[in-house]
C-alpha cells in the first residue's frame, strides 16, 4: 500500500490522517488472526506428511497434491497417470453450485424485483420475512428439508393426493434434493443484494425503454439485467461460493451419490480415518480456483468501470 | 386549421389518482409543425398530460388522438412519439452509439440502417466525435443532447419533452432553447414541451398552453398569452402584472369601462368572459409611466424602489391604499421622484385589461 502523502485521497481531514495507523490496528489484527494466519496454517499442513490418528508430522512432503492429482495404482507401485476421482468431485460440486446459484437466480431476482417494487413501509417487512428462516440453525433447516421432501413427508403426500404423482418422487439421496438443500441454504444470498440494486435502479429508463419501442421482455433483458448486473453477480457469488463448499446438504440429503467437496474435506478431518495434509491440499486447490474466478470477474469489472468513466 | 394539420387532439381527457383529479376534461390540438408549450407551476398536471401522451399514464375518460388515430389504449411501445426526460433516462451500459440506436433497432431496421440514421442525428446535435463514450463521461449539456438525439432517431411523429432544460445551468439553458427552437424547424415535426419557466415558454414556443389545477387555463401565442391573459391566473402567471380590483361598469364591443379605486373611470379591452360587477384588470409595470402629480390617470405616492439593472423598479400606493408596481427604464433614472413623493401615472393607450375573473 502506497504512503499517505499530503494532498492524496479523497476523505479524511488531517485530524484523522495523522491517526489512522492507530485506527486501522482492529481491522488488521481482524486479517491477520482470522483470515491470513488460518490460511497460512492450511498451506503449510497441506505440505506435511499425515499422522494416521489425525494431525501431521512435521516433514514436508508433496504427498497430499500427489494423492490429488496422481493415481499410482493401489499400492503407488503403478507408472502415475491422471488420478479422475476427486477431479469429478470438483466438477459435479462446480456444477451442482452452479445450479443451485441459477435456481436461486430464477426465484431470487423476481422475490427482490417484487420487495423494492412495494411501497417504502412495506419493504422492510417483507426483507425481514425473507430472512426469518435464518435464525434456524443451518442443520436444523437442513434436516427439515430432508422431512419435506422423503418419501413419506408433507411434499410426496401432498402431490399424491392432488394426483400430479402416483408414486412418491424418490428425492432423497438424489442430486436434486441436493439442489433443493443449497437452495434453500442459501437463497436470501441472492434475493438481498439484487434487492439492493433494484432499489436503486431508475425506472425512468424502464419508460424510456418502452418509449423507444421496446416490450416488458427486451427493457428486461436489454435495459434492467444490465443496470442491476453488480447486484445479479454479488448474489451469485455469495451462492455459489459457500454452495460449493458445502457439505451438511450433501451429507444429509444426497448420501453417497451426491458426495460433494465439502464432504471430502470435512471427511479428512474428521474421525481417526481422516487425512489433514490431504484435506488442507483439498481446501487450498478449492480456494485457488475460487479466488482465480472472483479475480478475473474483478479485473472484468473494473475496465468496465473505466470505460463507462464511473 | 383542417382536419389533417392536427398532429395531437386531445379530447376531454380526465385522469384521476384515487381521489385526486389530476386532469379535469382536457381538450387541446396541438398542430403538425408548432412548438407547443405546456407551461404551469408544479402540480397543474402538465407532466401528466405528456405522460398521458407518451402512454406511461392510463387516462380515465376521454380520447387522445394521433393523426386520428386514437392512441388513448396503446402501450408506450406502440405509440410512434418519442420522449425527453427530463433527467435524460440514458441507458448507463451503452454508448451514445448504442443509445441512440436503441429505438431504430426495436423498430426492426436493419442494423446498418439503424447505425447510419444515429450518426446523422448525432450530427444534428454535433456529437459525432462523442459516438464511443458512455453517459457518465459526458456533461450535462451533452447528454441532453444525446436523450434529443435518441428521441429524434426513430422518426417519431411528435416530440415530447418533459422539462428537458430545468438539469442545465443558466447560459447553458438559454444556448439551447434557440438550438431546440432550431431543431424543430429543421425536423418540421411538433414538440410539445412542458416546462414551469414562463420565459422559456415565451421564447421558444409557437403556442403555449398555460395549466393550472389540472385545467387549461389559456392557449393562445406568447404574444397572446402576455398581452391578452383572460383570467387572474394567466395574468399573474406569465409576467409580472398589476392586479387591480374594479368596478366594471359597462360592456361594450369587446371594451369595457370600469371605475378604478381612486374614482377614476377607465375605458380598456376585455377578455372573453368578463362581467359587469366587480372583477380585475390586469397591468403590465412597463406600460405604465410617471408624470407630474396631478396629470395622468391615476394619482400615487412612491413607496420603494428596487434597483434592477436594465430597470427600475418603483413601488407605489394608490389613494385606497393599493400597491401598483411600475417600471421605468435605467437611462431615465436621474429624473425619477424621491421616496413618499406624490406622482401621477399614465396609462399606454390599452394598457390595462380586463379579466374574466
Amino acid at each position: 500500500m502506497a504512503a499517505t502523502t499530503p494532498g492524496s485521497g479523497g476523505g479524511g481531514s488531517d485530524l484523522y490522517r495523522g491517526n489512522a495507523p492507530r485506527l486501522m490496528l482492529p481491522t488488521w489484527l481482524m486479517i491477520g488472526v482470522f483470515l491470513l494466519l488460518p490460511v497460512l496454517l492450511m498451506g503449510v499442513y497441506s505440505f506435511l506428511t499425515k499422522e494416521f490418528r489425525g494431525g501431521v508430522i512435521w516433514s514436508p512432503t508433496l504427498a497430499a497434491y500427489d494423492q490429488f492429482f496422481l493415481n499410482r495404482g493401489l499400492f503407488g507401485d503403478e507408472p502415475p497417470s491422471i488420478e479422475w476421482t476427486y477431479l469429478g468431485i470438483f466438477w459435479r460440486s462446480i456444477w451442482q453450485a452452479g445450479s443451485a446459484t441459477l435456481l436461486c437466480f430464477v426465484v431470487g431476482f423476481p422475490t427482490a424485483w417484487f420487495i423494492a417494487t412495494r411501497a417504502p413501509q412495506h419493504r422492510t417487512v417483507w426483507l425481514f420475512l425473507v430472512t426469518i428462516p435464518y435464525w434456524v440453525n443451518l442443520l436444523i433447516r437442513t434436516v427439515s428439508m430432508k422431512f419435506l421432501i422423503r418419501d413419506e413427508g408433507p411434499l410426496n403426500a401432498f402431490l399424491l393426493w392432488s394426483g400430479v404423482i402416483d408414486q412418491p418422487l424418490g428425492l432423497i439421496n438424489t442430486n436434486v434434493a441436493v439442489l433443493l438443500g443449497l437452495f434453500y441454504s442459501y437463497l436470501p444470498f441472492m434475493v438481498l443484494p439484487i434487492y439492493a440494486a433494484v432499489e436503486r435502479y431508475d425506472f425512468a429508463l424502464s419508460e424510456a425503454a418502452a418509449d423507444l419501442y421496446a416490450d416488458s421482455w427486451t427493457t428486461l433483458r436489454l435495459v434492467i439485467l444490465p443496470a442491476v448486473r453488480p447486484g445479479i453477480i454479488a448474489g451469485a457469488i455469495l451462492v455459489f461460493v459457500p454452495s460449493l463448499g458445502a457439505f451438511l446438504a450433501p451429507d444429509l440429503l444426497g448420501g453417497a451419490k451426491a458426495f460433494m467437496i465439502g464432504s471430502l474435506i470435512e471427511e479428512q478431518f474428521k474421525g481417526a480415518a481422516g487425512n489433514w495434509p490431504f484435506g488442507a491440499a483439498v481446501a487450498m486447490i478449492l480456494m485457488t480456483i475460487v479466488m482465480g474466478v472472483l479475480l478475473i470477474y474483478a479485473r472484468a469489472q473494473t475496465r468496465a468501470q473505466a470505460r463507462e468513466g464511473a | 386549421m383542417s382536419g389533417s394539420d392536427v398532429a395531437i387532439n386531445i379530447d376531454k381527457v380526465v385522469k384521476r389518482y384515487g381521489s385526486f383529479t389530476a386532469l379535469h376534461g382536457v381538450s387541446l390540438d396541438i398542430r403538425a409543425d408548432e412548438f407547443f408549450t405546456l407551461l404551469g407551476p408544479s402540480g397543474c398536471g402538465k407532466t401528466t398530460l405528456l405522460r398521458s401522451i407518451a402512454g406511461f399514464e392510463a387516462v380515465n375518460e376521454g380520447a387522445i388522438r394521433l393523426y386520428g388515430e386514437d392512441i388513448a389504449a396503446l402501450p408506450p411501445h406502440k405509440r410512434p412519439v418519442n420522449t425527453v426526460f427530463q433527467h435524460y433516462a440514458l441507458f448507463p451500459h451503452m454508448t451514445v452509439l448504442e443509445n441512440v440506436m436503441f429505438g431504430t433497432l426495436r423498430l426492426g431496421w436493419s442494423r446498418q440502417e439503424s447505425e447510419q440514421r444515429a450518426r446523422q442525428v448525432l450530427a444534428l446535435v454535433q456529437l459525432s466525435d462523442f459516438l464511443k463514450r458512455k453517459p457518465g463521461q459526458l456533461s450535462g449539456g451533452q447528454q441532453q443532447r444525446v436523450a434529443l438525439a435518441r428521441a429524434l432517431a426513430p422518426r417519431p411523429k411528435v416530440l415530447l419533452l418533459d422539462e428537458p432544460l430545468s438539469a442545465l445551468d443558466l447560459k447553458l439553458r438559454q444556448a439551447v432553447r434557440g438550438e431546440l427552437k432550431q431543431l424543430q424547424r429543421e425536423t418540421g415535426i411538433a414538440f410539445v414541451f412542458v416546462t414551469h419557466d414562463q420565459e422559456e415558454a415565451l421564447t421558444m414556443s409557437d403556442r403555449i398552453a398555460v395549466m393550472s389545477d389540472g385545467r387549461v387555463q389559456q392557449t393562445g401565442t406568447p404574444r397572446e398569452i402576455y398581452e391578452a391573459p383572460l383570467n387572474r391566473f394567466v395574468a399573474g402567471f406569465i409576467g409580472e402584472t398589476n392586479l387591480i380590483e374594479v368596478e366594471v361598469l359597462e360592456m361594450r364591443g369587446g371594451r369595457a369601462t370600469v371605475r378604478l379605486p381612486g374614482g377614476q373611470d377607465l375605458t380598456c379591452p376585455a377578455a372573453p368572459g368578463a362581467r359587469l360587477g366587480a372583477g380585475h384588470v390586469s397591468l403590465r409595470p412597463e406600460r405604465v409611466s410617471l408624470c407630474p402629480p396631478g396629470s395622468g390617470d391615476i394619482r400615487a405616492q412612491v413607496e420603494n424602489q428596487v434597483y434592477l439593472g436594465t430597470d427600475i423598479q418603483l413601488l407605489t400606493r394608490l389613494p385606497d391604499g393599493e400597491p401598483m408596481v411600475v417600471r421605468v427604464q435605467n437611462s431615465d433614472a436621474d429624473n425619477l421622484p424621491g421616496l413618499g413623493a406624490a406622482v401621477g401615472l399614465k396609462l399606454e393607450a390599452d394598457a390595462a385589461r380586463l379579466l374574466a375573473d
